[in-house]
């Protein structure tokens, strides 16, 4: 389906994680890598533990039990700071924008790991503050072009429309120049021509950037067409893996979609 | 000239991270500059430096500080008087017990202790939020209201806590009179209130906000809580403390701990709340209504009294002050919370529209 894209190495290695909240299991001896440069969905019913899988790669939930493997290098315990540093950057299920920034100031944060100047350097707006902040703020802008945002980049977050903050946020993460990209549902509520929109961000990031993407998609429209190999949940347990197609014939699959079993 | 930016365009980044964009804003500033350097040296009486001026100068400095916390990094603090005292206090005992100290070294050094004090008191924002951290900057107030009151190293042994410092000056240059008491506190204003606006406007400045708004998605982008948590309160208690110092040096002279209650604390909170949080306008906005409202409602209400066949006591002026403050603050709260700087820049945005609103 994508032609020139070479599928690499395992990039990202989950083995055996599982996270509990008091008695409820979100995940259960969870394992499956993710390839450089593929797409990799993540599918399953509400509740199926797909958001709290991208929070443990992202260092968000600390996982009971298993271990992360990013990039050769192994993690016991993941935490943001870690994770943003190692190059995975995410979105959120319900967006979590800084309400009070405006758009452009919402994808800088994003540099942030980036920007080096001092405290009093930026206090006086001296050479380096000002060489990194414009040097940044090219970079960001680039971004900016690429989601065609370029007319709402003043404006608060909080005046915009759903669609279009959901693209800041997508906007945001990317600003972190990340290895990897987790995306929770960047479509969920949106109508087909965003819907449309937003997949050809994520097929151009993927494609152009080479940015490995971990999917997480309720619309198997979507899935099916973009993502080069897909994970199942239910009811936090791995209950397929593979191409789309394989995981669509998957009988157990159908049936935690049709609820039979439930 | 009309207000407009259409025609503006930028044609470089440079040019649109100044921090007035818009040309006519510039001018406004210059022209503001003038009068706040020129104008008011030259038209005012001693009495009006004493009462509004050199107050108000010191209370905006300190109000940037709270607000830098508050309205920015979204944190809250009920202990701002106390980051004033140690300010003050501290300075003081730089400039008596080192000779030669001079009097912006002693400043700063106050403001520098004050900003120390803010991390260690700040420390508790990394585990708690909202109502109980309120509750753990209110023991900053109370401990240092007893500390300076009854720690006598710290006052150099004087009854009360009360002690006075003398013949200011900055490198020969006598800071005696309300004027050059002004000139004194506007110049060090003008650098801190440009550095405040450049700090929230650079990275420090977005991780203060990213906090603020949004912690979690914060923190996944790398931005360290304990770090834009205490950055905020060392570099807000730092601007507090230094205007505690110029508070006791400059505009008092002589003070003792009162001066630094927890009324001030309230009094700072409130100017934040007032002139817009997250905004450095706004602070001088809340800074300047607070100052001014009593000695309005002074010559006023009397005034206003007398037409009707009424005297009206300066006990029930001090009462329709608590009274007003009061009612404004639930109003900000509720209807407004960004303050007057916000509806000062709705009001700029109709003008920049006027006369077609659409
Ligand atoms: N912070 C939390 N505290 C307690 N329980 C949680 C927490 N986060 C998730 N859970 C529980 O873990 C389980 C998995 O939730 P999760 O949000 O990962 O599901 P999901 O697959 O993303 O579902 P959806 O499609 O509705 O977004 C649910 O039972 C949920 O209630
Ligand atoms: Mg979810």
């Amino acid at each position: 389906m994508m032609g020139e894209r070479v599928i690499g190495d395992v990039i990202l290695d989950l083995r055996n994680i599982s996270l509990a909240f008091g008695g409820v299991k979100a995940l259960t001896e969870i394992s499956f890598d993710v390839r450089e440069h593929e797409i990799r969905a993540i599918i399953g019913p509400n509740g199926a533990g797909k958001s709290s899988m991208l929070n443990v790669i992202s260092g968000v939930y600390r996982p009971q039990q298993g271990e992360i493997v990013f990039h050769g290098e192994h993690f016991a315990r993941m935490n943001s700071y870690k994770a943003a540093k190692a190059g995975i950057a995410r979105t959120f299920q319900n967006i979590a924008l800084f309400k009070g920034m405006s758009v452009l100031d919402n994808i800088m944060t994003g540099r942030t790991l980036m920007m080096k100047a001092n405290l009093l350097q930026q206090a006086f707006w001296w050479g380096p503050a000002r060489r990194e902040e414009l040097a940044h703020r090219a970079k960001v802008e680039e971004i900016i072009d690429f989601l065609e945002i370029q007319h709402i980049r003043k404006t608060p977050v909080g005046r915009l429309p759903y669609g279009l903050q959901k693209r800041v946020d997508l906007g945001r993460a990317l600003a972190m120049e990340p290895r990897i990209l987790l995306l929770d549902e960047p479509m969920a509520g949106m109508n087909v021509e965003e819907k449309q929109d937003m997949s050809r961000f994520i097929l151009d990031v993927n494609d152009q950037m080479g940015t490995t993407i971990v999917l997480i998609e309720h619309d198997m429209g979507v899935v099916m067409d973009i993502s080069d190999r897909v994970v199942v949940l239910d009811y936090g347990k791995k209950i397929g893996d593979g191409s789309p197609d394989a995981v669509r014939a998957n009988p157990e699959v159908i049936q935690a979609y049709l609820g039979a079993s439930h | 000239m009309i207000y407009r930016e259409n025609g503006q365009f930028k044609t470089s980044y440079a040019a649109d991270q100044q921090i007035f964009p818009i040309v006519q804003d510039r001018w406004a500033m210059l022209l503001l500059l003038v009068v706040a350097f020129v104008g008011v040296p030259l038209l005012s009486s001693e009495y009006l430096f004493r009462a509004i001026f050199i107050p108000f100068l010191i209370l905006s400095l300190a109000a940037i500080g709270v607000n830098l916390l508050v309205g920015y990094c979204g944190q809250i603090t009920l202990g701002a008087g106390a980051f004033m005292a140690v300010g003050a206090y501290a300075a003081y005992n730089f400039s008596i017990r080192i000779d030669g100290m001079p009097l912006l070294g002693a400043l700063l050094l106050g403001g520098l202790s004050a900003a120390a004090m803010g991390i260690v008191f700040g420390a508790p924002s990394l585990r708690v939020r909202g109502l109980y951290l309120a509750m753990a900057t209110l023991a900053a107030q109370f401990f240092w209201d007893w500390a300076f009151l009854r720690i006598k190293w710290f006052t150099n042994d004087a009854p009360s806590g009360s002690v006075s410092i003398s013949h200011l000056q900055v490198m020969g240059w006598p800071i005696e009179s309300p004027v050059e008491k002004y000139l004194f506190c506007l110049t060090l204003l003008a650098v801190f209130a440009l550095a405040a606006k450049n700090l929230t406007r650079s990275s420090i400045g977005r991780q203060w906000m990213a906090i603020r708004d949004m912690d979690v998605a914060a923190e996944v982008i790398g931005i360290r809580p304990m770090f834009a948590k205490l950055s905020a309160f060392a570099v807000s208690s730092f601007y507090v403390g230094v205007a505690g110092a110029l508070w006791g040096f400059v505009h008092l002279s002589s003070w003792e701990p009162a001066a630094f209650s927890v009324d001030r604390s309230f009094q700072l909170l409130f100017m934040v709340i007032i002139g817009g949080m997250g905004s450095i306008m706004g602070s001088f906005f809340g800074a300047a209504f607070i100052v001014v409202l009593p000695i309005f409602l002074n010559q006023m209400l009397p005034w206003l009294g007398e037409l009707v066949g009424l005297s009206i006591s300066t006990a029930a002026v001090s009462h329709a002050e608590f009274m007003i403050f009061g009612a404004l603050i639930v109003f900000f709260l509720i209807v407004e919370p960004h303050g007057i700087a916000r509806l000062w820049s709705t009001g700029k945005e109709k003008l920049r529209l006027w006369p077609f609103p659409h």
